[in-house]
């Protein structure tokens, strides 16, 4: 065997139509002769088990039943109430873990409905329209602080800004999204929809977005305490957790989230460099985003090694066949020993109960979770913010959501609840003064 | 597989299923195609008194009810008789009958009320050879306006007189068609017998508005923004036809009557329904309008298959259900049946318990032992068969009988609650 020790890192290993073939909507959008079908196939379950299931408690069967019977405002509408990001939930949703397997058509005839994408057939044309579907309360004359543009914090502001409260949003990026923007795989959110339903979101107006803003540097939790009558921190994780071996820091060996921010933000993604044989280290949907996105550019071979066994795997089994399907090889129960090259890398060794590998590769794609640095004297637990029930933080004007706390999960839904509880437990509080 | 033979009033047909007089049977190029198929017969599409042809709307004739896949559930129509001239049909007539001497042919027929215009044209009918005449007292608009059709089938002394008139003018059996847009079908029938009719069949259409246009709020289908009732079919009114058929044939003063049922027959089973409740044979139009003539394939062999299975004849077939039909006051009202919900084949939609509490007697549990499960509160079911209706597995929700079997009968005519019963 030769080994290649010249790497082979560079863009255009396809064409750019081939690319943005490869990057078009995963899942295209159910045609109403489609839609109508499957919303026949809703059982309209009492105490309906994929409601249970979703962690925003939408009306599944209530937002179909109106599919059924071509009243798609009020199916949004019934979305929206619960999930004002039912748009990108659809899209991004692990609903094969979530609604869908929940759904007793599974028991019948093991084809679940398919509810993810009913969801998008409701929601869509709404966001599209522009359809203002919510009233602003009488204001309220309180303000309240959200610290990150993300799911959470969007959830956070929109139903705070529905209560009657005016909200400044302070986002660390250029643009709002938070991982919506920056994270999640190209091909599950195309044609900039991250901003149009962010857009939407913003239109009911009463939120104030300022951008460029990180907390700690450029504002002050204290500071935000005194001009502000309530304090939500979205902020996510930041942070990329290293690998902890020798040669991480060779050229190459780059941070999964790093890399998609970027792809995710590139108007050409063929322009994109990207290695020949990739090796991804780690076993989550970021894991899984980067490989078929590492593939989608044109890598020729693409790695995914996880430590520990599949049951471990955070990847759902979608994602995973998804992975396999668009030509990933996923390794289990091999942790990460070296990364090998000189300057750049070369390869990667393993080492399994059966003794030592090395696969080669021109990249090396970390993606083994994130960590946050603490907030002032917040209290946390295990790297995280702690929060009760009502998500609010040990301050009693500062309450928290995501990634960032105790029990967040990575999954932009339960973002969206973590926000949704707070700012309902910010209302209550801010009405009892 | 059995032998599927037909024999109606005499008529010989090689299956029991005849094409209704309706589109399907308007003209020789139908009817060809219809017997290639396999078709059994046909009642030629009705034929009305020569003169100025008959006047169709251009707009739209039809309209559906849908589910969500758009598989047509109900349908109308407001389309008149045949709008072809007289001569060209009998000339057609003819000639189909002598290349098709093993199908029955039957001619369905509008005439006005007076004795000349039978006397005159139904000779001159049966003089092609067709097998016998149907009589159109059941189309129930733009005809009926004039006086024909449902206008005739709704009173019973017309129904009489024409059918008189009918029999004195032609040798070939005579049918009469019932509207089912009447207050109880029995005296309608019983007039046909009176008046000397073979048979009847039924039912015809049933009056109806299929929707609004939601857009401009107008009736639907309109044409040039107008709109009438039309008449209604498809499998949506099979079980009024049942149990119109039913009726006839369980009624003493009608039950000598032979019956071609008709109304939403789509597949071998609806014909199987109306035989066994009294019908001697079919008609069908819907589901030939829907799917094309090829259906025949499956009405043929499913019910052949099907006396096969139960080792019966076509014969023994019809009016067996006939003696299981009664009036309410002579069920038992001793006989008790509780709902049983098989938990292996339970998928946990929890419709039943949802409608059981919400509708009806709250005898369905949500919840047993903190686990989501649906259970019959035994005590509380009246046995009303409304779970076993709406669960959408197929015998996962049966009934069980819970009374003794050797119990004493006992029905209202004698039940201690009627004031009225009997002391006897």
């Amino acid at each position: 065997m030769t080994v290649e020790t010249i790497p082979n890192v560079r863009p255009r290993r396809l064409s750019k139509d081939e690319i943005e073939a490869n990057f078009a909507d995963l899942h295209p959008p159910l045609l109403r002769a489609e839609a109508l079908i499957e919303a026949d196939r809703c059982y309209f379950c009492y105490d309906a088990p994929c409601t249970t299931a979703c962690p925003t408690g939408i009306d599944i069967p209530g937002f179909i039943q109106k599919i059924r019977s071509d009243n798609i405002r009020g199916s949004a509408q019934t979305i929206f109430r619960e999930n004002i990001m039912g748009g990108m939930c659809a899209r991004v949703c692990p609903t094969e873990v979530l609604c869908e397997e929940a759904c007793v058509r599974n028991t019948h005839e093991e084809k679940p409905v398919e509810i993810g994408l009913l969801q998008r057939y409701a929601t869509d044309p709404v966001i599209d329209a522009g359809t203002q579907l919510f009233a602003r309360a009488p204001s309220s004359g309180k303000k309240v602080a959200v610290v990150g543009g993300g799911p959470a914090g969007l959830s956070c502001a929109h139903r705070l800004a529905v209560l009657g409260h005016d909200v400044v949003i302070f986002n660390r990026d250029k643009k709002p999204g938070g991982l919506n923007e920056y994270g999640i795989a190209a091909y599950k959110t195309v044609d900039d929809f991250a901003q149009i339903e962010i857009d939407y979101i913003l239109s009911v107006g009463g939120i104030d977005v300022k951008h460029r803003v990180t907390l700690g540097e450029d504002v002050q939790l204290s500071e935000l305490l005194r001009d502000f009558d309530a304090v939500f921190l979205g902020i996510g994780l930041g942070q990329s957790n290293n690998l902890g071996i020798d040669g991480e820091d060779k050229e190459g060996v780059i941070n999964a989230i790093d890399y998609i921010a970027e792809l995710r933000q590139a108007d050409d993604k063929s322009r994109l460099p990207i290695g020949k044989t990739v090796v991804v280290i780690g076993g989550g949907m970021t894991a899984i985003d980067i490989a078929v996105q590492s593939r989608h550019l044109g890598a020729q071979q693409v790695h995914m090694v996880y430590r520990r066994g599949p049951e471990k795997m955070s990847a759902s089994v979608f994602e995973q066949a998804l992975a396999q399907t668009s030509g990933v090889t996923i390794h289990h129960r091999a942790p990460p020993k070296q990364i090998l090259g000189d300057d750049h890398v070369t390869g990667v060794e393993f080492e399994t109960d059966e003794g030592k590998f090395v696969l080669y590769a021109d990249m090396v794609f970390k993606a083994i979770g994130q960590q946050m640095k603490g907030i002032g004297d917040l209290d946390m637990d295990n790297g995280r913010l702690v929060v009760n029930d009502g998500h609010r933080t040990s301050h009693e004007t500062v309450w928290a959501g995501g990634d960032c706390v105790v029990g967040g999960d990575d999954l932009t839904v339960s973002a969206v609840q973590h926000g949704k509880v707070a700012a309902i437990d910010i209302d209550r509080h801010l009405r009892a003064q | 597989m059995a032998n599927l033979k037909s024999t109606f009033l005499g008529i010989e047909s090689p299956n029991p299923f005849w094409l209704a007089s309706a589109p399907p049977t308007d003209k020789a190029y139908n009817v060809n195609r219809a017997f290639e198929a396999g078709w059994g017969g046909v009642v030629w599409k009705t034929l009305g008194e020569e003169g100025p042809p008959i006047v169709n709307v251009s707009g739209p004739r039809y309209s559906a009810l849908h589910s969500n896949d758009r598989r047509v559930i109900g349908f109308n129509n407001i389309e008149l008789i045949t709008d072809r001239p007289l001569q060209i049909n009998l000339d057609e007539i003819r000639q189909v009958k002598k290349d098709w001497p093993d199908r029955a042919v039957v001619v369905s027929v509008m005439l006005p009320m007076n004795e000349e215009a039978w006397a005159k044209n139904l000779p001159m009918i049966e003089d092609t050879g067709c097998d016998g005449f149907e009589l159109n007292f059941g189309c129930p608009h733009g005809m009926s306006e004039r006086g024909m059709g449902a206008a005739v089938g709704q009173v019973p002394e017309y129904i009489q007189m024409a059918a008189e008139w009918a029999k004195a003018a032609a040798s070939i059996p005579v049918i009469v068609k019932l509207t089912p847009n009447v207050a109880n079908i029995l005296p309608p029938a019983r007039a046909a017998l009176d008046g000397g009719a073979d048979a009847v069949s039924l039912i015809n259409t049933i009056n109806s508005i299929m929707r609004v246009d939601y857009d401009t709020l107008t009736m639907f289908p309109t044409t040039d923004g107008m709109g009438t009732h039309g008449g209604y079919c498809g499998e949506a009114v099979k079980p009024i036809a049942l149990n119109m058929v039913a009726e006839i044939a369980r009624t003493k003063a009608t039950r000598t009557l032979p019956i071609s049922g008709i109304g939403g027959i789509t597949d071998w089973r609806d014909a199987v329904d109306f035989l066994a409740l009294g019908a001697s044979n079919v008609q069908i139009c819907t589901a030939a309008m829907v799917y094309g003539f090829k259906i025949i394939d499956d009405l043929v062999d499913g019910l052949g298959t099907f006396l096969d299975d139960k080792g019966i004849t076509l014969d023994q077939l019809i009016g067996h259900a006939v003696p299981s039909v009664t009036d309410w006051q002579y069920l038992n009202l001793n006989y008790v049946e509780k709902a049983v919900i098989d938990q292996d084949l339970c998928i946990k939609c929890g419709r039943c318990h949802a409608v059981c509490e919400d509708t009806s007697h709250q005898a369905i549990t949500h919840t047993v032992d903190g686990e989501r499960r649906f259970e019959v509160i035994d005590d509380e079911c009246v046995g009303c068969n409304l779970c076993v209706s709406i669960c959408p597995v197929d015998s996962c929700i049966t009934m069980t009988q819970t009374s003794d079997a050797n119990a004493d009968k006992l029905n209202w005519t004698a039940h201690p609650n009627n004031p009225m019963r009997n002391t006897d």
